[in-house]
């Protein structure tokens, strides 16, 4: 039986009465990863920030590493949340700190996180330089393009090497250049620590990215390989409410208007 | 009726519990030292000028009227007394508070606000602090140091404005007019005169917190925290006056 990674259950998130999530339930394994699309505002920041106890549940179960965080209170949940990490839509840097300071953020103030001093600022600069901004450390993210905003922050999502990192919209709002190369970022972070991976997306070929390719640590290059695609999950969402789970494949194959038109936009 | 006066409650319960919240944080760790020098420096320091400005000319008109008033019955030479109890009792305290809420509540909601809709309280989160602890104690930490200094300075600068139209228009000698001040002041409304900051200071970064913490929906939403934010601290203060006015007269 592989390790559960995270688990929901029946759970509702509703704000004013209104539910953004509806009764979803679905699990995570570990190695693993999924691949969460929808319409806008059909709940999909949503699913992420409840995995981390980020917003609460109104109703339903939430298992984060095998632990019940349902109703946590704030101050014992920053011990499990080490063992996330998370890209928030817009990279959320933080404006009155450099570059270097954010990514080192994590380490320096999660508690479950030994980092000795010494070893903050080569660690930062190499999950810098590993994004390709070595040379962004005393610049303020004001002064980074949004792509570049982005990879800060998969840097600092993934600077202590958490077993679960959650991508929100990566690639929304960047040219599709742009947005091939932070996906190829997402799969070697994947690949070279085997970490747990849920990403939301409105491009379809963002989890085909995920499904078809390898980083291969020898050539430095992402390869494709062929037929590998089991542990790639797709879920759709639609307004709050988990309208498809399955494979690529299935995925391809469904009939639903709403559903295929993640498949065929591109 | 009953649903009329249902959000006002709820939001009046959600800011005590951030107070609670709030108060329980000043004494666990971490306590981040720098983050509180920096709102010393910005609430303080940053709203010295505004606050010297307005003590200092609400002196000078305070002399200004409280001579002529006090001409009809041929006591000018009470204006320097009169002057020196209503701004160190209500004036400097009440003036120097709404216009760090102007400043500051505002500054305070708009910056929190910011990082709200952009996720950085959630990316905080995520990250291992608390926001309570680590924006909100050092504001209020800040402005419960600061409000009552920056008080203590307006006071006397507003007799200084004072002072200057005594001696300049009323011809009094500078030993009348600060003996006169000094001799009528006393413990009790410098006790008064500082505790009142000190309770103004709380409404006014625990608003600024509370109102930039619940922002909602992007750059619209950081305006109307703004707006919200000092309307509610600035009738906060006047209540809050009254309330405390009243407790002081009695005893
Ligand atoms: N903090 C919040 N307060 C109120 N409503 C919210 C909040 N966060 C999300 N919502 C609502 O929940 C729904 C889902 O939002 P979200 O998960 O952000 O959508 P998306 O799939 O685009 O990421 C939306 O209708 C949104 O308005
Ligand atoms: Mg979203």
């Amino acid at each position: 039986m592989p390790e559960s990674i995270l688990r929901f259950e029946n759970v509702t998130v509703a704000f004013d009465g209104n539910p953004a999530i509806e009764e979803l339930s679905f699990e995570i394994f570990k190695g693993e990863a999924r691949i969460i699309v929808g319409a806008s505002g059909s709940g999909k920041t949503v699913i992420l920030k409840t995995a981390l106890g980020l917003l609460r549940p109104d109703s339903g179960r939430v298992f984060l590493f095998g632990e019940d965080i349902t109703g946590r209170k704030e101050q014992q949940l920053f011990d499990i949340r080490a063992r996330a990490g998370m890209l928030f839509q817009e990279g959320a840097l933080f404006d009155s700190l450099t570059i270097e300071e954010n990514v080192a953020y994590p380490l320096v103030n999660q508690k479950m996180v030994k980092c000795p001093p010494g070893e903050v600022r080569p660690r930062v600069e190499r999950a810098l330089s590993f994004v390709e901004l070595g040379h962004t450390l005393d610049k303020f993210p004001s002064e980074l393009s949004g792509g570049m905003r982005r990879r800060v922050g998969i840097a600092r999502a993934n600077i202590t090497q958490p077993d679960l990192v959650l991508y929100d919209s990566p690639t929304a709002g960047l040219d599709p250049i742009t947005a091939n190369n932070i996906m190829s970022l997402i799969v070697k972070e994947r690949d070279l620590r085997h970490a747990t991976t849920i990403i939301v997306t409105q491009r379809f070929q963002d989890g085909q990215i995920m499904a078809q390719y390898r980083y291969n640590p020898d050539t430095d290059f992402l390869e494709r390989v062929q037929g590998q695609t089991e542990g790639i999950g797709f879920l759709v969402m639609k307004e709050g409410r988990l309208v498809f789970e399955g494979s690529a494949k299935q995925l391809r194959e469904a009939t639903d208007p709403y559903i295929s038109k993640f498949v065929l936009r591109h | 009726m009953l649903d009329l006066l249902k959000p006002p409650v709820l939001t009046i319960q959600e800011f005590v519990f951030l107070t609670g919240r709030a108060f329980r944080s000043i004494s666990r760790r971490p306590h981040y030292p720098k983050d509180v020098i920096l709102q010393m420096d910005i609430i303080g320091v940053g709203s010295l000028p505004i606050v010297l400005l307005t003590g200092f000319f609400s002196g000078i008109v305070m002399a200004l009227q409280m001579s002529k008033a006090l001409q009809t019955y041929g006591a000018v030479n009470q204006t320097g007394p009169i002057v020196a109890i209503t701004l160190v009792r209500e004036l400097g305290p009440v003036l120097t508070a709404l216009v760090c809420a102007g400043r500051n509540s505002a500054g305070i909601a708009s910056e929190l606000g910011s990082m709200k809709v952009t996720e950085q309280i959630d990316a905080m989160r995520a990250l291992g602090t608390d926001p309570i602890q680590k924006l909100v104690k050092p504001r209020v930490i800040a402005a419960a140091v600061m409000l009552p200094c920056l008080t203590a300075i307006s006071d006397f600068v507003g007799m200084l404005g004072g002072y200057i139209i005594a001696t300049a228009l009323l011809h009094q000698t500078t030993a009348e007019y600060w003996n006169a001040s000094y001799r009528i002041l006393e413990y009790s409304d410098i006790t008064q005169g500082l505790v009142k900051p000190f309770v103004y200071a709380f409404i006014i970064s625990l608003v600024g917190c509370f109102y930039g913490l619940r922002t909602r929906g992007g750059t619209q939403g950081v305006g109307l925290a703004t707006t919200q934010a000092v309307v509610a601290a600035s009738v906060w203060i006047f209540v809050l006056n009254a309330l405390m006015t009243k407790i002081f007269v009695s005893i």
